[in-house]
């Protein structure tokens, strides 16, 4: 592995790790808050926020585009946790309610504001562009250590790993408040807590995570590592921190591994091309849950689960 | 025994939870009516009335987890935003998903989060409380293992130590001893005696009769308005027995009291 697998397969494959990170981490606390569609209310409901923008700016230039869905998901999360609280419903039914309102609200003003004819790439929504994120600079492992070349990687691997950063300390410095009123939000209300607040910056930070993972790697990937590592993890552990780090282990395994085999797997197999990153990356990941609803340790202690863990994390293991 | 609406001359600073014209329920529709109480410290009160009679919501419209739509709460006469490190809540067993990859430590721990803060570290003397906590409803040998495997009578004890571990001096159950093995039952009232004893206030509602008589030094009969409170001996009588549970209350239960 060369000059080639640093210039072509590198840079999406960091982007894809970066990424489910990012995804893995707050998905473990919607798991235990039955929020875990969050990542597809999310996606659906930051299509007003494109239009939006792209009315505002008159571009289709990613940074004004990112805010704008930034934005609307940022009030989508909002409103479910009003429609929660207000009327009493579960979080799914709020969040069912919250995006298909936001999404229809997209389509009516795009059609309204004219930017429908602007060519909307479903397919790159769905499966983001991953192979597109090359670093030409680049001539070979040493370039690593190159600041010029460095300078040269794609921007999207900058973008997601300071919200994989940020994330990271949000979540790092409410662990504690997160876990109590997650168990109990009751008893963390009399002790003085604010455990709406907490849920607020919760979904905010998803929704962060969710929207930059968009644009580098599609919903499909965000929405699997939202709610696919944890799950599994959640199988083979009854700990929290030790389903924290498998869930981190999963996703980053999956990532990585998908990368790989999407671009080299139909190669060895003798195919004249590879096939989607991140539809590989969706699909390890639900292979790895299916493994761990079969045959994980069904929530024993944790030294149990290690070896269930290991074999799924086979896939990186090739690279 | 006081009749309803009658304090007894306690100045409210001194009493721990005093409720007035406390009036609150759901949707709009009030459950729990005007409620006036005075708990006195250092005593052991039980709150006892038919399902549906607003126990819950007593304690939930107190503690400000349901808003009241009328009438106050006190805690030792002033609001319970300046008292909450002094006021531990018990909820019932069945509000929480016990699925959740917590160990038994771990939920005690939770009874310490107001005093560490959003940036505090967990110090070996703050496990030593949550573990001396433990220690007293005899779970101190389980404090490693998964909330998943516990039994109810466990489940509850570790909601006690949970509260315990705050160090608070007015305790607040709800519940208590529903659906909880004898063995944990008397595990739990004779932590509920010590605190008493210790001077600390227990204000729990229950739904047993015959523990109460018991167990408890003071009683609150409640059918959506208070219908009597004072020592057991006194407020519990044929007379008030029977207008708060009307027909529903078996004659058994009433031989032994007075007419």
């Amino acid at each position: 592995m060369g000059a080639e697998f640093v210039i072509l397969t590198l840079p999406p494959l960091t982007a894809a790790v970066l990424a489910a990170l990012a995804c893995a981490l707050p998905g473990n606390w919607l798991l235990l808050r039955r929020q875990a569609m969050l990542g597809d209310a999310v996606a659906h409901s930051v299509l007003p926020g494109l239009v939006v923008a792209f009315v505002l700016t008159g571009t289709l230039s990613p940074v004004p585009l990112a805010l704008g869905a930034l934005a609307a998901a940022l009030v989508a999360v909002g409103l479910v946790e009003a429609i929660r609280r207000r009327g009493r419903v579960d979080p799914g039914t709020a969040m069912g309610a919250a995006f298909t309102t936001l999404f229809a609200l997209g389509v009516l003003l795009l059609e309204l504001s004219g930017a429908a004819r602007v060519h909307l790439d479903v397919e790159h929504a769905l499966m983001g562009n991953l192979e597109s994120l090359v670093w030409l600079d680049a001539t070979g492992w040493s370039s690593l250590l190159d600041g010029a070349a460095l300078r040269g990687l794609p921007p999207q691997i900058g973008v997601l790993a300071a919200t994989l950063l940020g994330v990271a300390s949000v979540l790092w410095l409410l662990r504690r408040p997160l876990f109590a009123s997650t168990f109990d939000e009751d008893h963390a209300r009399v002790t003085g807590q604010r455990p709406a607040l907490t849920g607020l910056a919760l979904v905010a930070a998803t929704a962060t995570a969710a929207v930059a993972a968009f644009q580098a790697v599609g919903a499909i990937v965000v929405i699997a590592m939202l709610t696919v590592p944890p799950a599994a993890a959640r199988l083979l552990t009854d700990r929290f921190e030790t389903q924290l780090r498998l869930s981190l282990l999963l996703a980053a395994g999956c990532a990585a591994g998908g990368t790989i085999l999407g671009g080299y797997g139909p190669l060895w197999l003798g195919a004249p091309a590879s096939v989607s990153a991140a539809g590989t990356i969706a699909v390890l990941g639900g292979l790895a849950l299916a493994l761990a609803a079969g045959f994980g340790p069904r929530r024993r202690p944790a030294a149990a689960g290690r070896p269930g863990a290991a074999a799924l994390d086979g896939p990186s293991g090739e690279a | 025994m006081n009749a309803p609406g009658a304090f007894p001359e306690v100045d409210l600073r001194d009493s721990p939870l005093a409720l007035r014209g406390l009036t609150a329920g759901y949707g709009g529709q009030p459950v729990l009516l005007g409620a006036d109480l005075t708990v006195p410290p250092g005593t052991m009160t039980a709150i006892l009335g038919p399902n549906g009679a607003g126990k819950s919501t007593l304690l939930r419209a107190a503690l400000g987890l349901l808003r009241p739509e009328a009438g106050r709460a006190f805690f030792w006469g002033g609001d319970l935003d300046r008292m909450r490190g002094r006021v531990a809540y018990v909820p019932q067993r069945a509000s929480v998903d016990w699925d959740f990859p917590a160990t038994i430590e771990d939920v005690a721990l939770m009874g310490l989060q107001r005093e560490l803060g959003l940036l505090g570290r967990v110090r070996p003397r703050h496990r030593d409380r949550a573990r001396a906590a433990l220690d007293r409803v005899g779970l101190l040998p389980l404090a490693d293992r998964p909330i998943g495997a516990l039994s109810g009578g466990q489940q509850q004890r570790v909601f006690l130590a949970r509260a315990l571990a705050q160090g608070a001096d007015l305790f607040l159950l709800d519940e208590p001893l529903a659906g909880v093995d004898a063995a944990s039952e008397e595990s739990i009232l004779r932590v509920l005696r010590e605190l008493r004893d210790e001077g600390r206030t227990v204000v729990a509602v229950h739904h047993d009769l015959g523990t109460v008589l018991r167990r408890f030094d003071r009683a609150v009969l409640l059918n959506r308005r208070v219908l009597a409170e004072g020592p057991v001996a006194l407020a519990l009588t044929a007379r008030t027995l029977q207008a708060t549970y009307g027909g529903r209350l078996d004659p058994l239960a009433l031989a032994g009291l007075d007419g």
